[in-house]
Order: structure tokens, then C-alpha cells, then sequence
């Protein structure tokens, strides 16, 4: 049995950078299967709950895409609506409900710690897609493997992080973790957005250096890797200070002149206006193919999980 | 002789070397304020060879135990509990900092699952215990101001 039957995928920090590998490179013998080249039974007779007590509707599919891939089923809801949730029943009691459904539970929460909470009542495997603006594992492990994917290695890569980077939970589950995988992180936010204390301690204990930059311009010449996340306009309280923000943390031809040619542009998306249309048609643009990467990277986990070889 | 400025008791709990200032925080863990039954003395600001300045708290007829004496350690680590019976240190009962705080701080986010209607205990997992430093279980964040979330 590998270390990854049975598990729980409830935070990016319980995956050791070795977990972190092995994800991976199932991930990419997962392709051939996610694209319908090959066919998998792998999970034939597994059941998937997907428990999404908020819409995400990219994460959902994905997930059901993956278990289908492999042979597996998935069952489950899209939100909150409708269910015996609106009649008042605790998490921990729709989670004891669903155990006895299926082999493994996904769940997306509004609140954070659900994951953590719904693994404490059930022995099956809880895999977290999102607890409010807490850990999106998930998440974190599709955007290392695109960038493993496209740049072979983390080890000695800049990757910069733009945009919010106080609120967004992917920024903060994915600087963690590429801190543990050896890269060197650059931050770029407005004053307000910057990432906060805790993680910049995170990195300085693992001995890293970082940059921080208030812009773009200044960094985007070392860049390897630029990883953009979207500014919310609920961030201020001014509209007018919102516009002039989001506007100078605009990623286009002119800021990526001086990029380097191997440059790629990651993004969680959706996008609203952080990335001009015209850089999708350039080769720096990956984060369509980020998106995709979603499938196979969540096939690996679910075959690693409740495999046969798991 | 110098005079006592507090009795001794003849049943209950001494906590010493409570760090001055802290004795009230200590009465709010102990719930005394709302129904007590017996008498409660308390020494504000009091010589103290070791610690310069400290709080005395006496609670007669009771014995303090378990939650209680992990509350005050989270608090005032330095402290001691003596039980008294008969006039008589019967007991010394250490305060150790626990390695979890289970179900004696609330957590401060409010959209952590902890603080939803859901049959679990809130816990903390003590990250540093000088200075003291906790972490929420469910949601990962750290509780800042830890006195004023003692459930």
C-alpha cells in the first residue's frame, strides 16, 4: 500500500515535497487517459461524493471528469440548495450520511476548516476542494505541475506572484509550497494586497530569499515563471482607487517586452482584465492549458487515493 | 509579627504567583461572578520575592481541576495551585501548558468551522509556548488576543 492509500488531502502542508513528486508524475501518466487517448478501468466500481456546498463549477467537473476517466462514478450536489443542509443538518452529519455511499468524499465549504472537520467523522478519504478562504490543496497541486510541467524542475526557477496577494488562498498555499520545493519567489502587490507576515516567516526559515516589488516592470526581466492573480474589486473601498490598481497590475505586450523567452503566464482563473487578450495568443500563455492540467492532476490524486495501487 | 493581609483558609484553592494584574482574568476562568457559593479572596499587587509584584486568588471550598487549571495556564503559566484541607497544603498541583487547547478558547475567525453549530470542540495547537503562541486546528490562524477568547 503506498502512503497515499486511504489519505486525506485536507491542506497542501501535509504533502511532503517526495508526496509532492509522486503526485506529479502520476499526474502526467494520467494524460494519455484525461485527453481520451487511452482508456482506464482503475476505479471501475468506486463511488465519488462531491459535496459542494458552494458553486465552483470548474472544480466540480473536473473532479467528476477525472473519476469518470478512470471508471469510476461520482454522485454528489452543486450547492447548498435544496438539500437537507437548508433543513439545518450539521456538516458532521450529511458527512456520516455520505460515508456510507461511497469510497471517498470531495468537499467544497464556505466555511473554513470543513475539510478538517468532515475528515474527523469519517474513515474514508476527504479531499478538500476549497473551505472558504482557507487551503484549496487541489489547486496547489495543478499549479505545480504546470509549472513542473512546462520548466521540467522547480529548483533554482523565479516565480513571481502578482496581484492580490493578502487574500487570494491560492497565492499563500502555493508560495508555501514552492518555498519547500526550492524556488525563488518574487511578490508583487499594491501596498494594501502585499502577502502577509506569516508566509514571508515561512519563507525566511527555510532559508530562501525573496524580493518584494510594488511593480511589475521591475521584476519581469528575471521572471521564469509569472503567476497572476486577480485584484477584487471589494478590496476598496474606492472604486476609482480600485480602477487605478487593477489597471497598473495589468499583464500586456508592453509590460512582457523585456520577459524572458521561456517566460510562462500561470493564472487560477477566471480572469477578469488581469491579462490582455493578446498575451493568450503568445507561448508565455499556459494557463488554458493550467486549467486543463486540473484533470489529470486530480486523476492522479483519486488512482493514488483508492487505486489499486493504492 | 507582620500582619497577614490574607487568612488562611481552611478548605479550597490557593493560586499563587498569578502575574500582577491578572488576578481578575483569573476569577473570569474560574466563573466566579455568577452563582458562588463560597467566599473568594482576592490579593492584588503584592510583594513578591520572586516575581516582584503578584496576584494572590483564594477560593474556599473548592478544588480546582483539569480545564480550569488549563485555562489559567494559558494565562498565567507561572502560577501555582495549592488544594487546602484542613488548614493544610494537601496538594500541589502543577499547571503545565497543554500541547492542544481543546474546548477552552474560541476561535476569532468567524467563518471558522469551530464557530458554526456543529457537535465539535474548538482546538488549538500550541505552536510556541514562550511567548505563548496558538493555531487554530480547523482553520490555521493564529489567535492573537488569546485572554479575551477564554471560553
Amino acid at each position: 500500500m503506498s502512503s497515499f492509500g486511504g489519505r486525506d488531502v485536507l491542506s497542501i502542508r501535509d504533502f511532503s515535497p517526495a508526496d509532492i513528486q509522486l503526485v506529479l508524475r502520476t499526474a502526467r501518466k494520467m494524460v494519455p487517459i484525461a485527453i481520451g487517448e487511452k482508456r482506464s478501468r482503475s476505479l471501475e466500481g468506486k463511488i465519488l461524493s462531491t459535496l459542494f456546498y458552494e458553486p465552483s463549477t470548474r472544480t466540480r467537473l473536473s473532479f467528476e471528469s477525472a473519476m469518470a476517466r478512470l471508471g469510476g462514478r461520482a454522485l454528489g450536489f452543486s450547492s447548498a440548495e435544496g438539500t437537507s443542509v437548508q433543513k439545518g443538518e450539521t456538516l458532521a452529519d450529511t458527512i456520516r450520511m455520505v460515508e456510507a455511499y461511497s469510497d471517498a468524499i470531495v468537499l467544497r465549504h464556505p466555511h473554513e476548516g470543513a475539510a478538517r472537520l468532515a475528515a474527523e467523522f469519517t474513515e474514508k478519504p476527504v479531499i478538500n476542494a476549497g473551505d472558504g478562504a482557507g487551503q484549496h490543496p487541489t489547486q496547489t497541486l495543478l499549479d505545480l505541475y504546470t509549472i513542473w510541467d512546462e520548466k521540467g524542475s522547480f529548483e533554482g526557477q523565479n516565480v513571481t506572484l502578482v496581484g492580490d496577494l493578502k487574500y487570494g488562498r491560492t497565492v499563500h498555499s502555493l508560495a508555501y509550497a514552492l518555498v519547500e520545493l526550492g524556488t525563488h519567489l518574487t511578490f508583487v502587490s499594491p501596498p494594501t494586497l502585499e502577502m502577509p507576515p506569516e508566509i514571508l516567516e515561512q519563507v525566511k526559515e527555510k532559508g530562501l530569499s525573496f524580493r518584494a516589488a510594488h511593480r511589475l516592470e521591475e521584476v519581469i526581466r528575471d521572471t521564469d515563471v509569472l503567476y497572476v492573480t486577480r485584484i477584487q474589486k471589494e478590496r476598496f473601498p474606492d472604486p476609482q482607487e480600485y480602477e487605478k490598481v487593477a489597471g497598473s497590475y495589468r499583464v500586456d505586450m508592453e509590460v512582457l517586452r523585456d520577459a524572458k523567452r521561456g517566460l510562462i503566464i500561470m493564472h487560477p482563473l477566471p480572469r477578469v482584465t488581469e491579462i490582455a487578450p493578446e498575451v493568450d495568443r503568445t507561448k508565455h500563455a499556459v494557463y488554458f492549458k493550467q486549467a486543463f492540467n486540473a484533470v489529470p492532476v486530480r486523476m492522479a490524486l483519486l488512482d493514488l487515493i483508492l487505486g489499486e495501487g493504492a | 509579627m507582620r500582619e497577614l493581609r490574607v487568612t488562611p483558609i481552611k478548605n479550597g484553592t490557593v493560586i499563587d504567583h498569578i502575574p500582577a494584574g491578572l488576578a481578575l482574568k483569573v476569577l473570569k476562568i474560574l466563573g466566579i461572578g455568577d452563582a458562588v457559593t463560597s467566599t473568594v479572596t482576592v490579593a492584588m499587587h503584592v510583594p513578591s520575592q520572586a516575581m516582584g509584584w503578584k496576584d494572590i486568588v483564594k477560593v474556599e471550598d473548592r478544588e480546582l481541576g483539569g480545564r480550569e487549571l488549563d485555562k489559567i495556564a494559558l494565562i498565567a503559566p507561572t502560577a501555582t495551585v495549592n488544594v487546602i484541607r484542613n488548614y493544610n497544603v494537601a496538594e500541589k498541583r502543577p499547571l503545565a501548558l497543554p500541547d492542544r487547547a481543546v474546548g477552552i478558547l474560541r476561535c476569532a475567525n468567524p467563518n471558522c468551522i469551530s464557530n458554526v453549530r456543529e457537535p465539535i470542540e474548538s482546538s488549538f495547537v500550541v505552536r510556541s509556548k514562550s511567548p505563548l503562541r496558538v493555531v487554530c486546528k480547523y482553520c490555521d490562524r493564529e489567535l492573537e488576543d488569546i485572554v479575551s477568547h477564554i471560553l
